[in-house]
């Protein structure tokens, strides 16, 4: 998973330490927060050994800035989705605390995924600023505000939910970010009732552990009844305690369905960036039209109707390379997504598993009585 | 089919006019656990409902076949309602007062929150009906009372009541005139551990029950959960091409797992906690009896007590003394005795009451873990494809 034609190299990409820091943030105030050890080995080709090469450490923010900086400049690209900023749809309410080693974990994962995904990426990679963000530990942030990719970052993109009338707007991309659309809201409604039924389940599982400790207690006063209940009560304890390995499994399930609701967020971006981008050539196009109509008027004296339509479908009628990449990257994701379903009904599997292997010995356990 | 009956079991589903009958023929066949041939078999079945202009009300067939000599016929077929058990229960009460009688299903249900006509309800008071009878069967002493071979065999039940035949024994009539008003000092150690059994033994009934019940909620709200959860997985397969297939068998197979978590609740609502309720209202009637046995006792000691101070000469003791030992003495075997049989048959209660409850865990998993497994293969195939 981790080849990458980087430089005529074999570069392997990990993220694979999390350690708690605290320091000063920009308002001098006290903070903690994890920084992530991302270690870069280039592989020989003669003897398959790898050596490491560079290793430094990373804070979330600075992912966040490399990938902002990387969704400026490649508007055409489906850009590899974060890993939460915050953890959300969150089932249970200690799950919230970003320092919570679960948490920091997954999201751990999630940041090397977002790495692997850009070096294997035929365009992205080449980015110098990607670059620099695994090589140079120092000056790091300096250097990407001084692209002023910031300043480029257009401003009317940030209203979502602005409407830019776009007169021949292309099927393809209005289909698309239909789509996008409505898998973010399809998705976004999946985590939030996963994380209610997550939440009962929990409650079902603990109540049961109260059978073993009113077990024990009647085991007490019976004679011939008492070791069965004891140690049926015992197969409670275990019931009610598997709950908790089970619902932190299910997290990676999670994680996988917010990643697709990201890579829906960010295709519904370039798909809204290309809307932009047809509106200013529509614009652009109409600006020119009318002025050769002008300037026709004023040589011949006669009035001109120009077809727009026939000038936008020579502009727009092929299909560029952006297009198809948006598309094929949807069609990646559905892959990935099959994968997921895969390894969450396997889940589900091992779960019924281990309920009837618990009732099993707790029945066991009452035969005896 | 072999019916196999451990200690006051039921057939299931025995609810056909027809056939009590040879249901009864088959049973025959078996012996009791004790390895004594059983001579008397009684069933609850067949409830109907008898709509009259002044109420409405269910009735339930007793079917009784016996060889014993205080039976006239071999096979007797009548109708109960519940108010005829709850008279036949009082009835014992005061027929047989040193013995434990079983305790009958609750008679009050809130009208508007529980439907007295429901199938459930009313399946679940038959077998509790059905239980109450063979306890009284198996009893040595109350399967042979008056009062209950009345019950089981007389066409109109109602007359008898009115008669108000006092068919009391020989010691129902006797403890009936014991007065309250002696108090017992200490209650004997044998007695004093059962007491304190009973008390201990109910109290985590009563905790097993509120976990029961509490577990029973968790479960439905988890249900409701899923409810919509399942659905949501076939607005995203509408999206889809390739991915519509799976996800669609996502859907179903998460409806699946509710179903079977609805049966889970259902099955835990109808059969676990009446018998668990009924345990604990058996404990309080067992204690009632404990405290007329102390009764007893307080009035002999006494009466033995003022006979020790009157100082006369006759050492004899009188008369009514002795009958008042006769009477605790025999109080205190038939408890004891009782006793015994109780935590016996306790015992295999409880046995298959909690292994009925792992079983129908064990199921619910089961029908899950089915449900998953086949949607595997689907999701596989899509794997493949690419």
């Amino acid at each position: 998973m981790t080849h990458n034609n980087f430089w005529l190299k074999k570069i392997e990409i990990s993220v694979s330490e999390a350690e708690k820091r605290t320091g000063r943030n920009a308002m001098n105030m006290q903070e903690t927060y994890t920084a992530y050890l991302i270690e870069t080995r280039s592989v020989e080709h003669t003897d398959g050994q790898s050596v490491l090469t560079d290793s430094l450490w990373r804070r979330y923010s600075e992912f966040e800035l490399l990938r902002n900086y990387l969704l400026v400049y490649y508007p055409h690209i489906v850009v590899p989705p974060l890993p939460e900023k915050r953890a959300e749809f969150v089932w249970h309410k200690l799950s919230a605390d970003n320092m919570d080693p679960d948490f920091v974990e997954r999201r751990r994962i999630g940041l090397e995924n977002f790495l692997l995904r850009i070096a294997s990426h035929p365009i992205l990679c080449r980015d110098k600023i990607f670059y620099l963000f695994l090589t140079q530990e120092g000056n790091w942030k300096e250097t990407v505000n001084e692209t002023g990719f910031q300043l480029k970052a257009d401003s009317r993109l940030k209203a979502l939910n602005a409407t830019f009338r776009v007169k021949n707007p292309d099927k393809r991309f209005t289909d698309l970010k239909h789509y996008s659309d409505e898998l973010q809201s399809v998705i976004s409604h999946l985590l939030r009732v996963r994380a209610r039924v997550a939440d009962r389940l929990y409650g079902v599982y603990k109540v049961h552990g109260n059978y073993g400790r009113v077990f024990s207690e009647w085991s007490a006063i019976e004679k011939e009844m008492g070791d069965g209940l004891q140690s049926a009560g015992h197969h409670m304890d275990v019931y009610a305690s598997s709950i908790d390995d089970i619902l932190e499994d299910e997290e990676h399930y999670a994680d996988q369905l917010k990643e697709y609701l990201f890579y829906a967020e960010a295709l519904r971006a370039v798909c809204r960036k290309h809307e932009l981008m047809q509106y200013d050539l529509e614009m652009a196009a109409q600006d020119l039209a009318s002025k050769k109509q002008q300037c026709e008027e004023l040589a011949t004296g006669t009035v001109r109707t120009f077809s727009l339509k026939g000038m936008t479908t020579k502009l727009f009628g092929q299909e560029t390379p952006e297009q198809r990449e948006a598309r094929i990257k949807v069609l990646e994701e559905q892959i990935n997504e099959g994968e997921q379903q895969l390894k969450s009904k396997n889940l589900e599997g091992s779960m019924c598993k281990k309920g009837i292997q618990v009732w099993t010995n707790a029945k066991e356990c009452f035969s005896k009585m | 089919m072999d019916l196999i009956l451990p200690n006051g079991g039921t057939p299931a589903g025995t609810s056909s006019p027809a056939s009590s009958s040879s249901l009864l023929n088959r049973l025959q066949l078996d012996d009791d656990i004790d390895g004594e041939t059983r001579d008397l078999f009684v069933i609850v079945d067949d409830p109907k409902k008898h709509v009259c202009t002044m109420e409405t009300y269910i009735t339930y067939r007793i079917t009784t076949k016996s060889t014993r000599v205080e039976f006239d016929l071999p096979e007797y077929s009548v109708r109960r309602r519940y108010q005829d058990f709850d008279w036949l229960r009082s009835k014992l009460e005061e027929s047989q007062p040193t013995h434990l009688i079983p305790p009958l299903p609750e008679k009050f249900v809130v009208k508007g929150v529980v439907d007295r006509f429901s199938e459930e309800f009313v399946e679940t008071r038959r077998k509790a009906l059905d239980k109450f009878l063979k306890r009284i069967t198996d009893h040595p002493v109350l399967s042979f009372n008056e009062h209950f071979n009345v019950f089981l065999t007389a066409k109109d039940l109602n007359a008898y009541k009115k008669q108000g035949i006092a068919l009391l024994t020989r010691m129902g009539e006797s403890v009936k005139h014991v007065t309250g008003g002696y108090k017992l000092r200490t209650r004997p150690l044998e007695f004093a551990a059962i007491g304190d059994y009973l008390d201990t033994f109910a109290l985590k009934l009563g905790t097993i029950d509120r976990i029961a019940q509490r577990i029973i909620k968790e479960e439905i709200e988890y249900l409701v959960e899923l409810r919509e959860y399942g659905p949501v997985y076939s607005t995203w397969s509408a999206l889809e091409g390739e991915l519509a297939e799976p996800l669609e068998g996502v859907s179903a197979c998460i409806g699946n797992c509710s179903t079977a978590l609805e049966e889970l609740t259902d099955d835990m609502t109808e059969d676990f906690l009446p018998v668990l309720r009924e345990y604990i209202l058996y404990s309080d009637s067992m204690k009632s009896v404990l405290k007329k046995r102390d009764q007893v006792q307080a009035e002999y000691e006494a009466k033995l007590e003022a006979v020790a101070l009157r100082k006369e000469d006759r050492p004899k003791v009188p008369a009514d003394v002795e009958k008042c030992q006769d009477r605790m003495e025999c109080f205190n075997a038939d408890l004891k005795a009782d006793m015994e049989r109780w935590q016996n048959n306790k015992r295999q209660d409880f046995r298959q009451l909690l292994m009925g409850m792992a079983d129908k865990n064990i199921q619910y998993y089961e029908k899950c873990l089915m449900a998953w497994e086949s949607i595997i293969p689907l999701l596989q195939e899509k794997q493949e494809a690419k």
